[in-house]
């Protein structure tokens, strides 16, 4: 990409050039309110995985007058890793290493580092109390998604959220298909009646088994859960969370609303060996939004099986079916997108959008949105698990905290597989 | 017709001879992929020479895939449970230590859907990585016995030409954005070229083995050159020198950092054929990609 070069020696050059010679003109970008050099963005990122790293990047070639400032991460071999795969960017990506943070709770170093825009990327169970955290040290914040992974874990979103909005403080949401043209269009088409009344609406995330890592003689249990973090309900959510909760974003964002209430199942089928901890492999739920609509959601992670990553939404006019590459609208007012090949990158064009709505001073604020369409899949969750109908009330007033209080490196316990009609 | 195949004749003849030693006659054949039930056909390609660009290229005999690999037989390659899925990582079923760093490897798990809603079965392959491609080839190799790779760009452009001045009418031949509704087809459908190669124009563009690069050792990412056009291009991108560069875009919807070295998530145009040297070419002897995560 082409923005990477905008920070080579030449472009400085140029760069000094022309603001030397026609300042007059309005050759700089920066807002006049501010100073020159006052809306730097420096990240602190937060969890420095492959997601991380990656949305590390996707924030240095989305605006200019980007740098990262500070790098914290649960284990040390991460941090050594990062450090090598930015070295590409050079001066803006290079942290001294005394900003540089291990351990459990390197998050709160990061945060009283002086970034002004933190990237939360762990496993989704930390994300509460990194989201609380971040905002009340007073930080722009991008968070990965989900942002929870049960009801009290909401509920601590939700008023993280209301207290960055007080603070005027921008918060994105790593919900990306709410960036990406060819999702804005339909929606907008769909909002604009091209398929007439919502009557159904269908979401999918069907693929196969995902990674793990094998297990590390040297791994305390709670080690070993982190690295395969993906496996545990307390760090992911299950993959109805973790993953999922893109289409149900996208179909909540559609409709316009959050499903008010779920009923499901699910099991454990086919991935069974406890390396991948305890979580399902396939659910599906019957959603029920306000307005007396459905939504059929089915996930599985099972090799072998039948894909689809995708959302559909059937109108008293027209259908519309949407996924990450195609979209199309059939009916009285038909309609077809493919990904164009000269497209930003959504990942990238997220903080480019985020950015630019601090640097105007109109901060936005994707948090509401996302603690909604994550809590829309833990719902769904929470009724596969106990084969109970539960309700947004009932999965919003939850007690069940299934992130521990206190944290440290030693034994853990598994949680036993969820058996629906089992008492709890 | 009748002229060229005369033409073809011809060529055969010359391409026999220079097979010489061969035991198996210079004919098509067809052959089971290891480990499935899949067969897969290869037709003979005449030495001879490929003119383009002013420049008069030798382009000695060798087989080339009838058909573009198809998600069938590439299923078959990630289904091998003996082959790890990177260096140093122990094979499910291998047992022993972990392979030495030459080993073959197999795909990652792919993220969401690899197939993009387009299904499998005998469709082409789509979106895997010319490291993909390759180890598929070195894979496909070790399995048979036989030396199977991507064709170099001028074996590829001299095999789509067969021996014609100008391919027929081309909806009759090719996928384009004009007849393919959007989606790569499943192989064959259309009609062969005049050496009875299917889909070299459109359908899905393919890779090639990109020799001009060889002298970084293969170890960088991109770029690396695919050829034919695919189903998302106009007519006029569909021409056996159709010639595209991959790039970094080809994955720009690959959020995790190092991207993968198998799947692209963004070149759904993109798939191969194998072809088998007669007599392999000193140069390509043992080549192959050098790619791992930490290549940029």
């Amino acid at each position: 990409m082409s923005d990477e070069s905008r920070d080579d020696g030449k472009s400085r050059r140029d760069f000094l050039k022309v603001s030397g010679a026609t300042l007059a003109a309005g050759a700089l970008r920066v807002p006049a309110v501010h100073a020159a050099g006052s809306d730097e963005i420096r990240i602190g990122l937060i969890g420095c995985g492959g997601r991380g790293t990656g949305a590390v990047t996707d924030a240095l070639k989305g605006a200019s007058g980007v740098r990262v400032v500070a790098l914290g991460d649960a284990f040390p071999d991460r941090i050594e890793q990062i450090q090598k795969r930015l070295l590409e960017f050079g001066d803006k990506a290079a942290v001294k290493k005394e900003n540089t943070f291990v351990g459990l709770d390197a998050f709160e170093k990061v945060i009283a580092s002086d970034a002004n825009y933190v990237i939360l990327a762990t496993p989704p169970g930390f994300r509460p109390q990194h989201l609380q955290a971040a905002v009340a040290a007073g930080k722009n914040v991008f968070t990965e998604k989900p942002v929870a992974v049960d009801g009290p874990g909401i509920r601590a979103v939700l008023a993280t959220h209301e207290e960055a909005k007080r603070k005027g403080l921008a918060v994105g949401a790593g919900t990306q298909r709410r960036h990406q043209k060819g999702y804005l269009e339909a929606v907008q088409r769909i909002r604009d009646g091209a398929i007439g009344e919502v009557t159904a609406a269908r979401a999918y995330w069907n693929q196969g088994s995902l990674w793990k890592k094998d297990r590390e003689a040297s791994w305390s249990d709670l080690e070993w859960q982190m690295r395969n973090w993906l496996y545990f309900t307390w760090l992911s959510g299950d993959h109805i969370v973790e993953q999922h909760v893109h289409n149900l974003d996208a179909v909540n964002w559609m409709m316009g609303a959050h499903p008010i209430k779920a009923t499901g199942m699910g099991g454990r089928q086919s991935r069974t060996d406890p390396a991948y901890g305890h979580i399902y492999d396939h659910f599906a739920i019957d959603y029920e939004y306000e307005s007396g609509v459905h939504m059929l959601s089915m996930c599985r992670q099972i090799d072998g099986c039948e894909k689809r990553v995708a959302e559909d939404l059937v109108g008293s006019k027209g259908r519309a079916e949407t996924s990450g590459e195609r979209w199309a609208i059939t009916g009285p007012q038909p309609w077809r997108r493919r990904e164009d090949e000269g497209e930003v990158s959504p990942y990238v064009q997220e903080h480019t959008d985020l950015i630019a709505s601090i640097r105007a001073g109109k901060p936005s604020s994707e948090l509401k949105n996302v603690a909604e369409s994550t809590l829309t899949a833990i719902m769904g969750r929470m009724s596969a698990y106990t084969g109970r109908l539960v309700t947004w009330e009932e999965a919003l007033g939850s007690p069940e905290n299934l992130v521990p209080e206190k944290l440290a490196w030693g034994p853990m316990a598994v949680p036993p597989v969820a058996r629906p009609g089992t008492p709890a | 017709m009748n002229a060229s195949g005369v033409l073809v004749g011809t060529l055969l003849g010359a391409a026999l001879a220079a097979a010489g030693a061969l035991d198996a006659a210079f004919a098509p054949y067809s052959e089971t992929v290891p480990g499935s039930a899949v067969k897969f056909e290869m037709v003979p390609i005449p030495a001879g020479t490929l003119e383009a660009g002013g420049q008069k290229v030798p382009v000695r005999a060798f087989w080339m895939g009838r058909y573009e690999v198809t998600w069938d037989e590439y299923d078959a390659y990630r289904a091998d449970t003996t082959v790890p899925v990177a260096v140093g990582v122990r094979s499910p079923d291998a047992g022993g230590p972990p392979r030495a760093a030459d080993a073959i490897t197999r795909p990652t798990p792919p993220y969401a859907d690899e197939y993009f809603g387009f299904g499998k079965g005998k469709r082409p392959v789509i979106a895997v990585t010319h490291h993909a491609a390759m180890e598929y080839g070195r894979w496909l190799s070790e399995k048979t016995g036989k030396v199977y790779r991507l064709a170099t760009e001028a074996e590829w452009e001299y095999a789509c030409r067969a021996g014609q001045a100008e391919p027929g009418p081309l909806g009759e031949q090719a996928w384009t954005a004009e007849n393919a509704e959007d989606a790569p087809q499943p192989v064959g459908k259309k009609k062969p070229n005049a050496w009875g190669l299917f889909d070299t124009l459109g359908n899905v563009a393919e890779w090639t083995l990109d020799r001009d690069r060889a002298a970084d050792g293969y170890t960088t990412r991109y770029p690396h050159p695919v050829r034919g056009g695919s189903y998302t291009e106009d007519a006029k991108a569909v021409t056996c020198s159709s010639r595209r560069l991959s790039e970094k875009a080809w994955s720009r919807r690959d959020p995790q950092l190092p991207q993968s070295i198998w799947w692209h998530t963004d070149a759904t145009f993109v798939g191969f054929r194998m072809v088998r040297p007669v007599e392999e070419d000193e140069n390509l002897k043992g080549l192959r990609s050098r790619v791992t995560r930490e290549s940029p």
